[in-house]
């Protein structure tokens, strides 16, 4: 008799139990009959049949059915879509914002006004409960093309420095199908830019409706093409040379690959990866409310979510109590036809999914962890897993470690404020983060520690089209939403005229001589604070121009920039000091270098040649770039974002962390100053690599530095040759970011060699800068990370 | 199917450290109210099953000024035969014997509604205590206990002082409430906490607690009287403490929202609410009760609906 269609009232009226509530399917079914069961390619305006005419099933997960055959799209094919992006981008540029802003507005008001259909598509072709689309998805997907209209509008007026990057290459994950294609779309185009985007192969269907949303909104040709397929079409993307930007979202493992693919090619790319985000309950928090929490980060989607709150960590003192609530709140969950409007729990997106969950769970067993299975029933058939507790892990336990993607939550215990941090910490992911506490205190003390690019107090899952989502470390680098998700798809404006090659320089050569100084004065390195000596007992001499002998410098290598990233590392707490503090060292650094103003424009003169006022002009100019970081060291405020909740989310820029940078070696002075002063003025601590052919500029300045109250290993100096140096620092996984100025031929290979941390590279690609201009926005954006925190509020 | 009996809550000693303990987040509580309509739906014969069961939960209740011994009498009348004959033939339930939970009335009323309700096993509830504020003389208050339960109550209604809660005065709060519950007897003690004027959800939660471990056997929202009454998130916060106490003691103590919830889609709201967070068990008038007196109405309409296929009118059911 269970929930059977023949029940009477008189029996529920003694049992109280839910009935069968199904969402109907029949008008998605019917929209996928009158397409014939089939879909071609949407390429220039049109859907087009594949030139290999390959196609492959969709199914739906929760019964297995065939829904219908989707296109296999070739290498001919992309290219086709590829070229009808360039073809439509200047025009669609052209239009302006407020031209584009009519458009995406357009978009927005067709999702509404097709909204129940998207929805149930969605969860026939994902299985995710009707709930989830219905209520969150399609609301997000509208919402996110409303906001994105406002910033097309907005963007002459409010980035006038800015422009399209050109043609994005997309490519979105199975398990929010149309809210990942909202998110890629909506600020590309906002932006001037025009797209080829790839759905995953399991889900395509709400992306070829919204193509034919795409037509009825009147957007001209070629400005979305939607190619469907297989990872392939992911590769022939990544690889395409007309493709100017790849945004990803997916595994890790991927976009470790893509990182590897397009090293070199200048493509930008934003990814929003993995995690394994930690839910953090304090012993004061209101703990219903929590377990509430849990169920919207780890039983949302089925655990199918790259930021899901799949790490329970709970202080000592509560942690019975805690997980008797979760317990019993697990087996409350509803799991089965993800159509039925009473369902909380869907299917699983695929087979190959359900099974990769089941072997990591069965590995955590093993290795000690005891789980604890919802006492709800499971369908008989299709795509299903229960929803599980899993303790007796330790941090080196791998469901610790490894993100399961599924309906899995592992947990364990901490003591004290500073170990929940530690081991929220202790991942190689850093996306999101939920803090539990009632206390205001310590839950803002705690969320800027987090290592991640999100963080809800709490609550969980929050997402608004106004707030910038995206992480850190091995998440992924990029932000999608808010303002700083624009700049993904905007660069700057070109100013004065073509970039140009940045000239290659070679140290001057001359012969051996004894030295006309009175006592040796050997140039050192400089780390932690302190002189060092290169471990590897060489140094080269340096001659000017005119072959005479200038002096020495060490030959850096591995181990000198081990040391110096080590030192970085301890000086850490230099993110925690105010901006006024490090704006007074700035001017401090300046003033001191102000007063030794003669020796270096003599140093600069006498290592580069030319006259004593290209010289002078390079030490006024450094002195005046240290100025205006010092300026900015207490003035790039973070953002309160407008996001729809009773409470604000705060957008923070953080320091990036340990910098590694290979400065201009045409600028020997203003190069480093330019890129460094700007890294520690935002709290990052760095390696720099001067100048290879001119040194001694780099060498005297950490005398500069050392007068100037700056603590030790906020910037050490490693000279040496910036090939090899380069290479150390990219693969470096405990360097966050590597910046090259260099005029060696080091870009590829320092973004092929970041892809270990997935470190945040900024490359000039072999092209020159102009160093008198001091670019402000630009390195302050590379300089920081965004972090949002959401408070809401209310008693 | 008769549920198994509950023992009464005889309460425990006032445990402070638990009770400033309790924590209620507001946004988050806020956050599952708004989801949960959304969550589940309750369509065709279960939406008319739950509705009958709602029915059986009402406290049937007038507390007017201009009440007299006839009206009272007509109210009791309908709390015998809320829903039409025919109606309740026709839903299959005709011999299911539906009434309302309660009847429930100021004392000066209660002679005659225990007259009318002879025999039918349907309990008198009496607002008491100097129901609405609370203000009048402890001696007094306690006195209008007794008189009702002497009267025949066997359910009474109390309002607890909430200037108590506002100064987070837990003892006295608890003295208090232990005196009402010693002069209810027998009479299960029904604890208003007036929740629309306690301020905070972090205030109800304490004061839910306060009023359990005082032996309250029914922790209630709202007198109606107040600018706000029952609310989803006020309940919510309620009912988790129910849940705790039923943690912390064993003993499983009712709850009573009212005063708001005059929809039929409401009430399955807040049905919804109650077997989400307390199970089953708690959907039974000797766990939960609706204060209410418009509801009955909209509820008859939609059962009508549900036997007619068409939409009712008002005047086509007996009003009480």
């Amino acid at each position: 008799m269970q929930s059977g269609e023949d029940m009477t009232i008189s029996d529920i009226f003694d049992n109280m139990e839910y009935g069968p509530a199904p969402e109907d399917a029949q008008p998605a079914l019917d929209w996928i009959a009158r397409n014939e069961g089939r879909f071609g390619l949407f390429i220039d305006g049109a859907f087009v049949p594949s030139v290999g005419g390959e196609a492959f099933d969709t199914r739906n997960p929760a019964t297995g059915e065939l829904l219908a055959h989707i296109t296999q799209a070739g290498q001919a094919d992309v290219d086709a879509a590829v070229a009808a992006a360039r073809k439509a981008q200047p025009g669609w540029e052209r239009l302006g914002g407020k031209g584009r802003a009519r458009f995406l507005y357009a978009l927005a008001r067709l999702v509404q006004k097709h909204s129940r259909l998207l929805a149930v598509l969605e969860t026939l072709d994902n299985g995710k409960p009707i709930r989830e689309s219905r209520d969150i998805d399609v609301p997000l997907v509208a919402r996110h093309f409303y906001y994105h209209a406002g910033a097309a509008q907005l963007m002459e007026s409010e980035m006038p420095d800015q422009q399209a990057i050109g043609v994005a290459g997309q490519i979105i994950p199975w398990n929010f199908p149309l809210l990942m294609l909202a998110w890629k779309i909506a600020p590309a185009l906002a932006m001037g830019n025009t797209v080829v985007l790839k759905p995953a192969e399991y889900t395509s269907l709400t992306a070829l409706l919204f193509a034919e949303l795409c037509v009825e909104a009147g957007l001209p040709k070629g400005v979305v093409n939607i190619v469907t397929g297989d990872g392939r079409v992911g590769e022939m993307i990544v690889a395409h040379p007309d493709i100017d930007k790849i945004a990803f979202t997916g595994s890790t493992e991927v976009g470790r690959r893509i990182r590897a693919a397009t090293a070199g090619t200048g493509k930008v790319l934003t990814l929003e990866l993995g995690g394994k985000s930690p839910f953090i309950v304090f012993d004061d928090a209101d703990l219903d409310s929590a377990v509430e929490g849990l169920v919207d980060a780890i039983w949302f989607n089925q655990g199918q979510v790259c930021c899901a709150g799949s790490r329970l960590l709970v202080q000592e003192g509560v942690a019975d109590r805690l997980h008797d609530k979760i317990r019993a709140r697990m087996d409350r969950l509803r799991i089965g036809n993800p159509l039925d409007k009473a369902i909380d729990i869907g299917a699983i997106v695929d087979p190959v999914q359900l099974q990769s969950i089941s072997e990591l769970v069965d590995r955590g067993l093993a290795e000690g962890g005891e789980a604890y299975r919802a006492n709800a029933p499971l369908p008989g058939n299709g795509c299903y897993y229960p929803p599980t507790l899993i303790c007796g892990l330790e941090p080196a336990s791998t469901l610790m470690q490894e993100e399961i993607f599924g309906p899995v939550l592992v947990s364990m215990t901490f003591r004290t404020p500073a170990e929940a941090v530690q081991l929220a910490n202790n991942t190689r992911y850093g996306l999101a983060a939920s803090v539990w506490s009632e206390n205001i205190n310590l839950a803002l003390d705690v969320a800027p520690k987090l290592a991640c690019g999100v963080v809800w107090i709490n609550g969980t899952n929050m997402f608004d089209a106004a707030a910038g989502f995206g992480g850190r470390r091995e998440s992924g680098f990029g932000r999608e939403g808010g303002r700083e998700g624009l700049y993904a798809y905007t660069r700057p404006r070109a100013k004065g005229g073509k970039a140009k090659p940045v000239k290659v320089i070679k140290p001057f050569e001359g012969a051996p001589a004894p030295s006309d100084q009175p006592i040796d004065r050997t140039a050192k390195m400089y780390v932690g604070g302190k002189q060092a000596r290169p471990d590897s007992g060489y140094s080269r001499p340096v001659f000017g121009p005119k072959g005479q002998l200038l002096g020495h410098v060490g030959i850096g290598n591995r181990k000198d920039i081990r040391n110096a990233v080590e030192a970085a590392h301890k000086a850490a707490g230099w993110a925690r000091t105010t901006g006024h503090l490090r704006a007074q060292i700035l001017y401090y650094i300046a003033e001191n270098l102000s007063a030794r103003m003669d020796e270096f424009a003599d140093r600069l003169q006498a290592m580069q040649g030319g006259g004593s006022g290209p010289a002078r002009a390079e030490v006024e100019a450094s002195i005046d770039r240290l100025f205006t970081w010092a300026a900015w060291a207490d003035k790039n405020d973070g953002a309160v974002h407008q996001v729809p909740i009773r409470g604000v989310a705060l957008a923070i820029n953080e320091p990036v962390g340990v910098i590694g940078m290979l400065c201009a070696d045409e600028a020997p002075l203003l190069g480093l100053v330019s890129a460094v002063a700007p890294a520690i003025a935002m709290g990052n601590t760095v390696v720099a690599v001067p100048s290879w052919p001119f040194p001694l500029a780099a060498t005297d300045f950490y005398q500069v530095l050392d007068t100037s109250d700056l603590p030790g290993g906020v910037v050490n100096i490693v000279t040496g040759e910036h090939p090899v140096l380069a290479k150390t620092l990219a693969e470096h996984d405990d360097v966050e970011a590597v910046w090259s100025f260099s005029s060696s031929d080091v870009s590829q290979m320092i973004e092929a060699a970041s892809v270990g941390n997935l470190k945040r590279s900024w490359v000039n690609h072999g092209m020159a800068r102009d160093w008198s201009d001091a670019d402000a926005r630009t390195f302050l954006r590379h300089a920081t990370d965004v972090k949002n925190i959401w408070i809401p509020w209310g008693e | 199917m008769q549920p198994a009996h509950i023992a009464r809550n005889p309460g425990m000693p006032l445990d402070l450290d638990l009770v400033r303990g309790v924590a209620a987040n507001t946004s988050a509580i806020e956050r599952r109210c708004a989801a949960l309509p959304g969550r589940r739906s309750i369509k065709k014969q279960w939406q008319a099953a739950w509705l009958l069961k709602a029915v059986t939960l009402i406290d049937l209740t007038t507390l007017s000024g201009d009440d007299t011994e006839r009206r009272v009498h007509r109210l009791c009348r309908k709390a015998m035969q809320p829903v039409r004959p025919d109606i309740l033939d026709a839903l299959g339930m005709g011999a299911r014997g539906i009434t309302t939970g309660a009847v429930c009335v100021y004392h000066e009323m209660v002679p005659a509604a225990v007259r009318a309700l002879a025999g039918t096993g349907i309990p008198v509830a009496a607002v008491s205590t100097g129901f609405p504020a609370g203000l009048s003389p402890l001696r007094l208050r306690i006195m209008e206990i007794e008189e009702s339960v002497a009267a025949g109550a066997t359910e009474i209604d109390i309002v607890i002082s909430r200037r108590h809660v506002l100064g987070q005065n837990w003892q006295a709060l608890y003295d208090e409430l232990r005196a009402f519950r010693a002069a209810c007897g027998d009479a299960h003690m029904k604890a208003i906490l007036a929740t629309g004027e306690l301020a905070t959800l972090r205030n109800v939660a304490r004061a839910s607690m306060v009023a359990m471990m005082a032996g309250a056997d029914f922790i209630k929202t709202s007198t109606g009287k107040e600018p706000v009454n029952a609310t989803l998130p006020v309940s919510l916060t309620m009912i988790r403490a129910i849940r705790d106490y039923q943690g912390l003691s064993g003993h499983m103590v009712g709850y009573k929202p009212a005063g708001g919830i005059s929809k039929a889609k409401d009430v399955l709201n807040y049905l919804v609410l109650i077997k989400e967070e307390l199970g089953d068990r708690w959907l039974q008038p000797d766990l939960l009760r609706f204060g209410a007196s418009s509801l009955l109405g909209d509820i008859e309409r939609q059962l009508e609906h549900h036997v007619t296929g068409r939409y009712s009118a008002s005047y086509r059911h007996a009003i009480g």
